[in-house]
């Protein structure tokens, strides 16, 4: 198998669709014949990341790069940065607003998510300029 | 239990997936909480919710789930409907609320995850 590229951009303005990235990439892995727990690992972690494109930073862009070996994800936006990464990685801390626990979410839940279903994962974020956060499953 | 065994024990109505009722859940989870039902089900489950949003669809996708029940008599609009058809996700409304509609499946042999 070549390595595969894909690449998405997540609207920031329509909840609705948040997810449909995620799907896309689920459904690469299945026709690629990936192991189920291996696609599961990656979905549900690209899920919460793309979910918090849309709550937390206006939207963004996710790249993945597939091989045998690894599945890839980068995700960039211009949000508005996280000021404390540490912070934010630990369970139950949210700065979601009311209406985003309303949808389902927000319940400080996504960071640690990301971090329990992926082999690495690291974020590098600055303030008022944005964030990208570089996660990776492997497969063997 | 089978997705037909479900319906007929909470009495639910079936939205969509009239076809796909043969297929089996080996758990159950009831959540309004997302994210909680990313972190913790790893079972093939059923999804009991009072959400009504397509988030919780994608949820179901993401977690290979066969069926949503929506408690409390909670009714999709098209565009959940139509986003469970394409995935193949039964959608059911039962007018139980969350606490009761589960109790009525775990009487009858369907339990949770394992304990954290």
């Amino acid at each position: 198998m070549n390595n595969f590229k894909l690449h998405f951009t997540v609207p920031g303005d329509d909840f609705t669709r948040a997810g449909e990235a995620s799907g896309s990439v689920k459904k690469t892995l299945k026709d690629l014949g990936f192991n189920p727990e291996i696609i599961r690992k990656v979905v549900i972690a690209l899920y919460e990341a793309e979910i918090n494109l849309v709550i937390h930073a206006g939207g963004g862009e996710i790249d993945v790069e597939i091989s045998p070996e690894s599945i890839s994800m980068v995700l960039t936006d211009q949000g508005p940065g996280i000021p404390d990464v540490a912070l934010a990685m630990k369970e139950g801390y949210s700065t979601a607003p009311d209406n985003v626990r309303s949808l389902g979410f927000g319940a400080g839940m996504g960071l640690p998510n990301i971090k329990k279903y992926t082999d690495e994962m690291k974020i590098d974020s600055t303030v008022g300029v944005g964030t990208t956060m570089y996660l990776k499953v492997i497969t063997s | 239990m089978k997705v037909y065994e479900i319906k007929e024990i909470l009495g639910a109505e079936v939205i969509c997936g009239e076809d796909l009722m043969d297929r089996e859940v080996f758990a159950a989870c009831g959540s309004d909480m997302m994210s909680d039902v990313l972190a913790y089900v790893k079972e093939q489950a059923v999804l009991l919710s009072g959400l009504v949003n397509p988030q919780v669809v994608r949820t179901a996708e993401m977690m290979d789930m066969h069926c949503i029940v929506f408690v409390r008599g909670k009714q999709p609009d098209q565009n959940i409907i139509d986003l469970a058809k394409d995935r193949d996700i039964v959608l059911m409304t039962t007018k139980q609320p969350m606490f009761t509609a589960c109790g009525m499946l775990y009487e009858k042999g369907l339990r949770g995850g394992a304990m954290i």
